[in-house]
């Protein structure tokens, strides 16, 4: 029924219906996969393996879920305040120029432990910076922050472009990338950092900025449930009236909640660079900022359900890649379609199974 | 039609209801004759507005029988009861405020892909309503607009077109002016005398016993009482639905006044139109007494709350709030008033007053989220609001007593308690109140004057706003007149009464 949502179990809410969105996404995937002449439940295993099969797998499906909480955060924060932050994907790449201007310009001098934080710092205020430009023309002068934020997105490419190629380029170096940073100013990779414990685990391309992402969660669960702050801005994405009758000013509150937002997103800087690349390089930010809108749409918003709905986008990503190469009907398209269901499925048709399981719960609820 | 020989345009029989741990409406049996207006009454967060959900389809029952016009009916949604020909009004229009009566008209009956021709029958169909019913209304004019009043004839007209014959209202008087009320109660006997069937749920014993032919009280989920309106009255009523005696009217001692809490000089306001909705308006409220400003609704009283509150700045003219100045080179905003001592109950409880989205407890905290005890450590302290807004409840009888519930889902009375409760809890030194007793039930309407008078005698200023004489009346020490953003007179409350009030009202409107 449409115009009075019946509640549900929490639990059917929070925890069942997006296992039902999956599910249902899966299915159009398996008819898909059908029609091209492939075995659905060939690939559907091909996919779990490749995704959590082997430590490896386990470490590159954790290393992208790390990039989706923290634009899932990002997202979410802007939204708990009414406001839609298209612009992650650009606030992540241009809190990579701070975390590389950070590196380049303290590595040769200070040790790694003052290095990185300061990177971190550097990675968050110059994805804050980015957030505040459109979160200032929203609040003083009008601009719609959805449209302002997509197009920050592109001048934030141009920008990298031109900085790469012109100024932060390695000298003699034919790509454009800076020089590689010190090897004190990495993160250590989740490898090196579980040897220490004498647990042997496969290479790969995790580090310890999961870890950054998961306190970055908690931070923001209590930001947002547990501060007069966050009080403050869920009033105003409810209600900005009620905000103004409270107290709260609207347009700080904005800046507040967008500069957050764009600290978050500038947490893919800390893990692609510091963690992985260990050099300041192009379109290392690519599409995670994107994603980022699902992953919070399927999260609801919510820190856990973020990196909750993370995982499974990780898992998606990296057994995806493992299909398409194992598979050669499956293409890298055909895994991008998947994605993209899953995103429709939970996403946009996130209340679709809502009236069976209202015939199923409701009742007893 | 089959079964013409029953005369209960609705029947319900042994309807009940629970949310949760609540239970809203516990076997429900009730009759409404066919061509009658059937009023409902009861204390807030008796059912009234559950049963009539489960009537429209909005809500199932969990158990019990609905039949209309004889025939038993499964209502899972308002489009079956459309289907069934019952309609209901809102107290929250659902209109889009851009569009043309019309346009709003044929909104999801538009009957067919291109509108000219669903437009030319409607205006066909609206002239004919219009004549039967009395309820004109220029199709033509944009929703925005309109008056409340005429906002409110656009959605019975609505419910009307799409073949209404059992029409409920839900309060719909608390959001108008005397006079259009009384054009409203007007508009109900003639659909009456048509042969449409009335239900009317309302606070106002006035209006069930001026327009209704049977009254139904309910009480804690049921029907206790049902009565012909011509052999009860206000009295019985009122005690039906409390349970106890109703006293209508109190004697309060004399104001006994101090210094001056609130100073106006010269107050203006330009708003973003160009119109000058607050003219050169001057007054002051003292410690320990209440001064009402009285006024048709839309002659700048809310404006005036609205910068006596600090949510817009004047454009000229200055403020002294508890000692302080504010003027349009000095303004406070409603963080600062509330820090120099100032409560402000809103006009529109539900789009100022409270987040619907937030807990009951998220509810009694706002605009006092950073305080003690609330708030140490610059992290919030969620017991302590819990326990705070059970406090709250409990003096100010705010039903259920549950700070975990969403604001959403307390009853229209309750939830206005609840706002009351929050800001009269922290001993203001001057309090604004708009229309301090909208929605609420009448058990509470004394209770929460009673409230008011008391903050008086403890040396609080307090400014009530209201769109009811009768209010401001009962009320006030001092009450000022407003009218196209002036104050048109002032008079002691002892010299004051309807009568001379209302014509200060018009008369100055006149002129
Ligand atoms: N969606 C809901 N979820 C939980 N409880 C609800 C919900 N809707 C109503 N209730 C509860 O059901 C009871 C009856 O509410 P209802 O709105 O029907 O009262 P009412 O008689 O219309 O009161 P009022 O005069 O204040 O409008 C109240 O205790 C209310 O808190
Ligand atoms: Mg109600």
């Amino acid at each position: 029924m449409s115009t009075a949502p019946r509640p549900l179990p929490g639990w059917v809410e929070i925890g069942l219906m997006p296992l039902v969105n999956v599910a249902l996404a899966f299915l159009l995937v398996g008819l898909i996969v059908e029609l091209i002449g492939a075995d659905p439940l060939q690939a559907l295993k091909l996919l779990v393996l490749g995704a959590v099969g082997s430590s490896e797998s386990i470490g590159y499906t954790l290393y992208y879920a790390t990039n989706f909480i923290f634009t899932g955060l990002a997202v979410a924060v802007a939204f708990h305040a009414g406001l839609f932050n298209i612009g992650g994907e650009g606030q992540a790449y241009i809190g990579g120029l701070g975390c590389g201007l950070a590196v380049l310009a303290l590595d040769r001098y200070l040790p790694g432990l003052l290095t990185i934080p300061l990177a971190i710092l550097a990675s968050a205020a110059f994805g804050a910076a980015w957030a505040a430009i459109p979160a200032w023309m929203q609040a003083w002068r009008g601009s719609h922050i959805v449209i302002t934020t997509i197009m920050f997105n592109f001048v934030a490419s141009a920008l990298m472009v031109y900085m790469m190629v012109n100024v932060l380029i390695a000298p003699g170096s034919m790509t454009p990338q800076s020089r590689g940073f010190e090897a004190s100013a990495a993160v250590p990779s989740m490898q090196a950092a579980l040897q220490w414990f004498g647990i042997a685990v496969a290479r790969s391309p995790l580090n310890l900025s999961l870890l950054l992402a998961l306190l970055s969660s908690a931070g923001v669960w209590i930001f947002l449930w547990h501060t007069p702050w966050g009080y403050g801005l869920r009033t105003m994405g409810h209600n900005p009236e009620a905000a103004l009758y409270a107290g709260t000013n609207l347009k700080r509150m904005t800046m507040l909640a967008m500069c957050l937002s764009g600290a978050l997103a500038g947490g893919v800087a800390v893990n692609e660079l510091l963690g992985v690349h260990h050099r300041l390089v192009l379109d290392f930010a690519a599409g995670y900022g994107f994603t980022g809108i699902a992953v919070a749409l399927m999260g609801r918003g919510h820190p856990l359900g973020i990196v909750l709905a993370a995982l499974l986008f990780g898992a998606l990503q990296q057994g995806g890649a493992e299909l398409a190469f194992e598979v050669p009907a499956i293409t890298r398209e055909m895994v991008v379609v998947i994605q993209g269901l899953v995103i429709l499925f939970s996403g946009a048709l996130v209340h679709l199974p809502r009236p069976w399981l209202q015939a199923l719960f409701a009742r007893k609820g | 039609m089959q079964e013409l020989t029953s005369d209960a345009a609705i029947e319900l029989r042994g309807i009940d209801k629970s949310f949760g741990s609540v239970q809203a409406v516990r076997g429900v049996s009730l009759r409404i004759e066919r061509g009658s207006i059937t009023g409902i009454v009861g204390e807030n967060g008796a059912g009234k507005s559950t049963l009539m959900s489960i009537l429209y389809g909005l809500y199932r029952a969990d158990a019990g029988e609905i039949r209309v016009e004889g025939r038993p009916v499964e209502m899972t949604s308002p489009r079956d009861a459309i289907g069934r020909g019952i309609g209901m009004v809102h107290q929250h229009f659902m209109l889009v405020d851009s569009f043309t009566v019309l346009e709003n008209l044929i909104l999801g009956a538009e009957g067919g892909p291109l509108l000219a021709g669903g437009l030319a029958a409607a205006r066909a169909e609206l002239a004919r309503l219009a004549q039967d019913y009395g309820l004109a209304v220029d199709p033509d004019a944009r929703v925005s607009d309109l008056s409340v009043g005429e906002q409110q004839r656009v959605e019975i007209l609505k419910v009307l077109f799409r073949g209404a014959r059992i029409l409920i209202l839900d309060e719909p008087s608390a959001v108008l002016t005397p006079q259009e009320t009384n054009r409203l109660l007007q508009i109900l006997r003639v659909l009456r005398d048509r042969g449409v069937t009335v239900v009317l749920i309302t606070h106002k014993l006035r209006e069930i016993l001026s327009v209704t032919d049977r009254v139904i009280v309910m009480r804690r989920g049921e029907v206790v009482a049902e009565r012909a309106t011509s052999k009860t009255s206000a009295e019985e009523l009122a005690e039906l639905m409390v349970g106890r005696k109703v006293r209508f009217s109190f004697d309060k001692a004399p104001a006994r006044t101090g210094e001056p809490r609130l100073v106006a000089r010269g107050l203006s306001l330009v708003d973003d139109r160009l119109v000058r909705v607050l003219d050169d308006i001057s007054f002051e409220v003292r410690a320990g007494e209440i001064v009402g400003i009285a006024g048709v609704s839309g002659n700048g009283q809310s404006e005036l709350l609205q910068v006596l509150a600090g949510i817009r700045r004047p454009t000229g003219g200055a403020l002294e709030v508890c000692g302080r100045k504010v003027d349009a080179a000095h303004p406070a905003d409603p963080a600062e008033m509330r820090e120099l001592g100032v409560a402000h109950v809103p006009e529109d409880r539900l789009r100022q007053g409270l987040v619907p989205a937030f807990l009951a407890s998220e509810t009694s905290i706002l605009g006092y989220q950073d305080r003690e005890p609330f708030c140490h450590n610059y992290l919030l302290d969620g017991p302590a609001v819990g326990k705070y807004c059970a406090e709250l409840m409990d003096r100010f009888d705010v039903r259920p007593r549950t700070p975990g519930l969403l604001s959403s889902s307390f009853s229209g009375g309750n939830q206005q308690k609840l706002i009351l409760a929050r800001e009269m809890a922290r001993h203001p030194r001057l309090l604004l109140v708009g229309q301090p007793t909208r929605g609420v039930d009448i058990g509470a309407i004394e209770f929460i004057r009673r409230e008011l008078i008391a903050s008086r005698d403890a040396g609080c200023a307090v400014l009530v706003v209201s769109v009811e004489l009768e209010e401001i009346l009962s009320l006030a020490d001092r009450i000022l007149v407003m009218s196209g953003g002036r104050i048109v007179g002032e008079v002691a409350a002892a010299d004051a009464d309807e009568r001379t009030l209302g014509l200060m009202m018009t008369g100055a409107r006149a002129a």
